[in-house]
C-alpha cells in the first residue's frame, strides 16, 4: 500500500509540540480569565462575504483565503474557512453580545491562509483577546499590559513591544486637503507597510512635512522623544496631537514598569481594520503577536457603532519555557504476572489506584521501551492476596513481594 | 525524450493552423476544420501533438502533461488569478487571435458605470465563462459583496434580469454591443501565447522547436499583462420593461440539444419565432401566454433553475444529476421526462488498457500498476461521485470543457462521457466498462416556483401541453 502523506502545507503537531502549545494557551486562558476575560469559540466556516464587506481583508489576503461552494452552495454563496480571528469576533458581538456595553472576549483558534511553498504552514494558531467597547487608550492600555503579562510568562528571552499610531496619519492625511477617496487610499497603502508613500504627497504645509518626515524616519525609545514629536507638531493639528498624547500615556505606563518599548511609527502596518493604536510584541526579531484599535469594524459588518480593540499571539511563533522536572508527573510501568482471567482485572484495578494518587500508569503492553518511567511494578498473587514487586528506575532499587501499603509509602518516599 | 506540445481546438484553431504553417511545422491535419486530436508535424516527427479545448490546456501545462502549448492569454490568466501558479513560464506572444475581456451590463441595466457598480445595494451577480477573473475583480474593485456565476457560455443571455455583470471576452465593443451589452471596463486584453512548462524549460532540450516559433515575426504584441480595470465611458442606457410577475421563464438550449427541443415544441404545437439555430436572439417568443422563454447552455440551466433565474428549463437528466451530487439540497426537480436526446453517461478506457469493468480498474488501482486514478470529464460531480461509490482510490478529477477523447490514454486513464451510438468512442479506440446511468432530455423545475400556486397553475398548463407533445412521439 502506498504511503499517504499529510496535506502540502499542513503541519503535524507531534507530543512534544502540543506540551509547547498546551503550555502557551493554558498562561493565556489563566491570565485572561483573570482579568476578566470570557473564553468564545467561533465555527471553522464563516461566509466570504463576512470578510469582503466593507474592506475588512485586504484584496492579497483575500487572494489566500480557502474558500468554497458548500453542499448547500447553489446560490454561489462561497464560505471561507476562518482567515482571521478578529472579524469573525465582531460579527459574534453583534450577533449573541448586542446589548453588552463592554466585553471582553478571548480565543484559541486556528486560522487558515494560503501559502504558495508549502513550507510554511497554511493553518496557524492564534491566541486573541478582544475588547469591544470601553474606553480610549486605557483599553490599549490594558490589552497591552495583558499581553505582555502572558508573554514574559512564558517566555525566557525579552519581550519588547512596538507602538504606533494610525490615527496619527489618519489626521495628517485629513490636514493635507486630500479628497476622501485619496485619504483612504493612502492610508491603505501605509497599513500595507508602505509608509513612505505619505511623503510623496504634494501640497503639504511645511509644518507638516517637517513632522512627517521625524515620524517616518525615527524611532524612540523614551518619553522624551514623545515631547519632542508633540513639540515639532504645529500646533493647529489638534488631532494627531490628540493621538500622540493617547500613545504617551501608553509610555508612561510601559516606563511605570520597566518594560522595554520602542515607538515605530512605520510599525502600523496589518490589518486595513485598524483605526487608532497599533502595536507589535516582539522578543528576539520575531513577531509574537500583534494587536490595535478597531473602532469602525463592528458598524461596517452592522452592529451598533462602538469602538473595539484586541491583540493575538502567533502560537506557532512563540517557543515557551517547559516546565520539566518540578510538578512533572511521575511515570509508573504496570505489568503483571498473575494468570488469565483475573490479570485484566487487577491490573485496571491496580492501575486505578495509583492514579487517583496521582501517578500517569501505563499498563506495560508491551511498549517497556517506548518511553521513560521512574517506577516498574509487577503484580502476582500469593494465595488470594495480590503482592507487589517495585523497580526504581532511577536507583535500580528492587522490593520484592511487598503489600499494597507498603508499595504507596516507598513510591511516595521515592518520589522525594 | 520527446516533446509534447498542446493546440487549441475552437475559433483560434485555423489562426493557430497558419501560424504553424508559417513557422514551418508541416502539420497535415490541423486545419481550422480538422478533427484529428493528435496531427502529426512532418517537420518534427518526434513531436507528439495534442489538440485540446483552449480552457484545458494552461492546467494541462501547469500540471507538466505539456511541456508546450498555444493558449489565449484569456485562459491563461483565468488559471493563474487563482493558483498561483509557478509552474507556467510565457514565452511568447504570437501576435493573432487577439481578444480583450470586459466587463459589461445589459443596456437596460441601471449598472452603466464602475460606480454604479460599487453603489449597487446587496450582491453584485457576476456571470462569467472565467470565474477566477472575476473574482479577483471583483476583489480588486473593494465589491463587498458578491456573487460569482460560473457558466459554459451564452454568458450575454443572462444580464440585467438573472446577472448584474457579464464578463466576457470580445475582439471589440462593438461586439457587445450587437448583443445589447454595455461595455463597463476593459479588464484584460491579449494575444495567444506559447507557453511553456517550467520544469520542462529547465530540463528539456526543446531549443529546435522553440526555434522555429521565433522563425516567425508577429505583428505588434499586444498583451497587457496584468488584469487593469480600464473604465470604458458608455451611453447606452435603454428603458427597460421588467419581467412581469408570475411570469413564467423558461430556459432553452442552445447547442447540439437543440435540433430536439426544437421538433420536441413543434410537435406539441408550441410556436417559437427566433431559436432556429441561425438566429442570433437570446429571447426568442414563445407563442404561450405568461411563458418568457431565453437561450442558455444546457450545462448551467440546473444551477440557474435552482437559484430561481428561471422557474424552468430543457436540460438532460445528465446535467441536473451533476448539479444534484455537488448540491444534494438544490432546490431543483425533474418534472418530466420529455424521452428526446437519449445517451448513455458512461466509463470509458483506452483499447490498450486491459481493463474490462470498474471492478478490474479497482484491482489495478489496488496492485499499484495505477498509482492514481486520473478521471477526466466535463461532469465532473458525476466522476467524483463514479470514484467514491466504487472506492476507487486515489484518485483525482480533470475537469474538462470538451474533446475530452483527446485525453485518452496520455492525460487521463478513464472518462465519463456521454454516448449516443458509441461510434465516436470506438473511433478514438476507446471502449466502454461501466454504462452509469441513460439520459435523456427533461423538464426540470425550481422547487419554489412549484410551490407558488399562480406559478404552479402555469406550468401545470405547459406540461398539459408538453404531455401532449409526448403522445404525439
Amino acid at each position: 500500500m502506498m504511503k499517504i502523506p499529510r496535506c502540502k502545507g499542513a503541519r503535524d503537531l507531534l507530543p512534544e509540540d502540543m506540551l509547547r502549545f498546551r503550555q502557551i494557551e493554558e498562561a493565556f486562558r489563566t491570565l485572561c480569565t483573570l482579568w476578566g476575560y470570557q473564553e468564545i469559540r467561533t465555527p471553522t466556516l464563516e461566509y466570504l462575504h463576512l470578510f469582503t464587506s466593507a474592506g475588512t481583508l485586504t484584496p492579497e489576503m483575500l487572494s489566500r483565503v480557502y474558500t468554497f461552494l458548500d453542499w448547500d452552495g447553489w446560490s454561489g454563496e462561497r464560505v471561507v474557512l476562518r482567515p482571521d480571528g478578529t472579524i469573525p469576533t465582531a460579527r459574534f458581538y453583534v450577533e449573541n453580545m448586542a446589548d453588552s456595553p463592554l466585553a471582553r472576549l478571548f480565543y484559541v483558534e486556528n486560522m487558515f491562509s494560503f501559502e504558495g511553498t508549502g513550507q510554511k504552514s497554511r493553518e496557524r494558531w492564534q491566541c486573541g483577546a478582544e475588547m469591544i467597547g470601553g474606553m480610549a487608550p486605557e483599553g490599549d492600555a490594558e490589552l497591552i499590559m495583558l499581553a505582555l503579562e502572558i508573554l514574559n510568562k512564558i517566555m525566557l528571552s525579552p519581550v519588547s513591544v512596538k507602538l504606533s499610531h494610525v490615527g496619527v496619519f489618519k489626521s495628517l492625511l485629513k490636514e493635507m486637503g486630500l479628497t476622501d477617496e485619496e485619504q483612504a487610499r493612502q492610508l491603505k497603502e501605509i497599513l500595507s507597510g508602505d509608509i513612505r508613500t505619505i511623503n510623496s504627497i504634494e501640497g503639504q504645509p511645511p509644518g507638516l512635512r517637517r513632522f512627517v518626515n521625524l515620524i517616518i524616519d525615527l524611532q524612540g525609545e523614551s518619553e522624551g522623544f514623545m515631547e519632542n514629536l508633540k513639540s515639532v507638531l504645529p500646533v493647529k493639528f489638534k488631532a494627531a496631537r490628540a493621538c500622540l498624547e493617547d500613545l504617551e500615556r501608553i509610555v508612561n505606563l510601559l516606563e511605570g514598569i520597566g518594560q522595554h518599548y520602542q515607538i515605530d511609527f512605520a510599525s502600523a502596518k496589518g490589518f486595513e481594520y485598524y483605526t487608532g493604536m497599533v502595536y507589535q510584541f516582539y522578543s528576539e526579531g520575531n513577531v509574537l503577536g500583534n494587536g490595535g484599535r478597531y473602532d469602525e469594524l463592528i458598524p461596517l459588518i452592522g452592529g451598533k457603532n462602538i469602538p473595539a480593540c484586541g491583540f493575538a499571539l502567533f502560537a506557532d511563533r512563540i517557543d515557551p519555557v517547559v516546565n520539566e522536572g518540578k510538578g512533572a508527573p511521575v511515570n509508573i510501568l504496570l505489568s503483571s504476572e498473575i494468570d488469565r482471567p483475573e490479570r485484566m482485572k487487577s491490573l485496571f484495578e491496580v492501575a486505578g489506584l495509583l492514579r487517583a494518587e496521582g501517578y500517569v500508569v501505563r499498563i506495560d503492553l508491551g511498549d517497556g521501551s517506548s518511553a521513560p518511567f521512574r517506577w516498574k511494578i509487577s503484580l502476582n498473587k500469593k494465595g488470594k492476596q495480590i503482592q507487589f514487586n517495585l523497580t526504581d528506575m532511577a536507583t535500580g532499587t528492587k522490593e520484592a513481594g511487598i503489600t499494597r501499603k507498603r508499595l504507596l509509602q516507598l513510591l511516595k518516599s521515592g518520589a522525594k | 525524450m520527446s516533446v509534447k506540445l498542446a493546440l487549441p481546438k475552437g475559433w483560434i484553431q485555423g489562426h493557430t493552423a497558419s501560424f504553424l504553417e508559417r513557422a514551418g511545422f508541416e502539420y497535415a491535419d490541423y486545419r481550422q476544420s480538422s478533427r484529428s486530436y493528435r496531427p502529426e508535424s512532418g517537420a518534427f516527427p518526434d513531436l507528439f501533438t495534442k489538440v485540446l479545448h483552449e480552457k484545458d490546456i494552461a492546467i494541462q501545462v501547469a500540471t507538466g502533461n505539456y511541456d508546450l502549448a498555444i493558449c489565449g492569454f484569456d485562459w491563461t490568466r483565468e488559471l493563474l488569478v487563482r493558483y498561483h501558479h509557478e509552474a507556467i513560464v510565457k514565452i511568447r506572444d504570437l501576435g493573432y487571435g487577439h481578444r480583450n475581456l470586459y466587463v459589461a451590463s445589459s443596456r437596460f441595466s441601471d449598472i452603466q458605470s464602475i460606480e454604479d457598480i460599487k453603489a449597487k445595494h446587496g450582491p453584485v451577480r457576476i456571470v462569467s465563462e472565467y470565474p477566477n477573473l472575476a473574482a479577483a475583480f471583483a476583489l480588486k474593485l473593494r465589491l463587498p459583496d458578491f456573487r460569482i456565476f460560473p457558466v459554459w457560455g451564452a454568458t450575454d443571455a443572462y444580464p440585467p434580469e438573472h446577472a448584474d455583470l457579464a464578463i466576457v471576452s470580445a475582439s471589440s465593443e462593438a461586439d457587445l454591443i450587437r448583443k445589447d451589452l454595455v461595455p463597463i471596463a476593459k479588464i484584460l486584453s491579449g494575444n495567444a501565447w506559447l507557453i511553456a512548462n517550467r520544469n520542462s524549460l529547465q530540463q528539456k532540450d526543446m531549443s529546435r522547436i522553440l526555434a522555429s516559433f521565433y522563425r516567425t515575426i508577429p505583428k505588434t504584441p499586444e498583451t497587457e499583462a496584468e488584469l487593469k480595470i480600464s473604465e470604458i465611458d458608455s451611453e447606452n442606457k435603454f428603458e427597460f420593461s421588467p419581467i412581469e410577475d408570475n411570469v413564467i421563464l423558461l430556459a432553452l438550449a442552445d447547442g447540439h440539444q437543440q435540433a430536439h427541443t426544437i421538433s420536441f415544441l413543434q410537435k406539441a404545437g408550441v410556436k417559437l419565432t427566433g431559436y432556429e439555430s441561425s438566429s442570433q436572439t437570446r429571447r426568442p417568443a414563445f407563442g404561450f401566454n405568461g411563458v418568457d422563454v431565453k437561450v442558455v447552455r444546457p450545462q448551467d440551466m440546473p444551477q440557474q433553475v435552482a437559484s430561481g433565474n428561471f422557474d424552468l428549463a430543457i436540460t438532460g437528466k445528465d446535467w441536473l444529476a451533476d448539479q444534484l451530487y455537488q448540491f444534494p439540497s438544490s432546490p431543483v426537480e425533474e418534472l418530466m421526462n420529455l424521452g428526446f436526446g437519449r445517451v448513455r453517461i458512461v466509463a470509458v478506457v483506452h483499447n490498450n488498457l486491459p481493463v474490462q469493468s470498474t471492478a478490474d480498474l479497482r484491482h489495478r488501482l489496488e496492485s499499484g500498476l495505477i498509482p492514481i486514478l486520473r478521471i477526466a470529464s466535463e461532469y465532473s460531480n458525476i466522476a467524483d461521485m463514479y470514484a467514491r461509490e466504487n472506492h476507487l482510490s486515489p484518485y483525482k478529477v480533470i475537469p474538462s470543457w470538451g474533446a475530452t477523447e483527446a485525453f485518452l490514454p496520455e492525460d487521463a486513464d478513464v472518462l465519463i462521457e456521454n454516448t449516443e451510438t458509441g461510434s465516436t468512442l470506438v473511433k478514438n479506440n476507446l471502449k466502454i466498462i461501466e454504462t452509469l446511468f441513460e439520459s435523456t432530455g427533461c423538464l426540470i423545475a425550481n422547487s419554489n416556483s412549484l410551490a407558488d400556486p399562480l406559478k404552479k397553475g402555469r406550468i401545470d398548463k405547459l406540461v398539459h401541453i408538453f404531455e401532449k407533445g409526448l403522445k404525439e412521439n
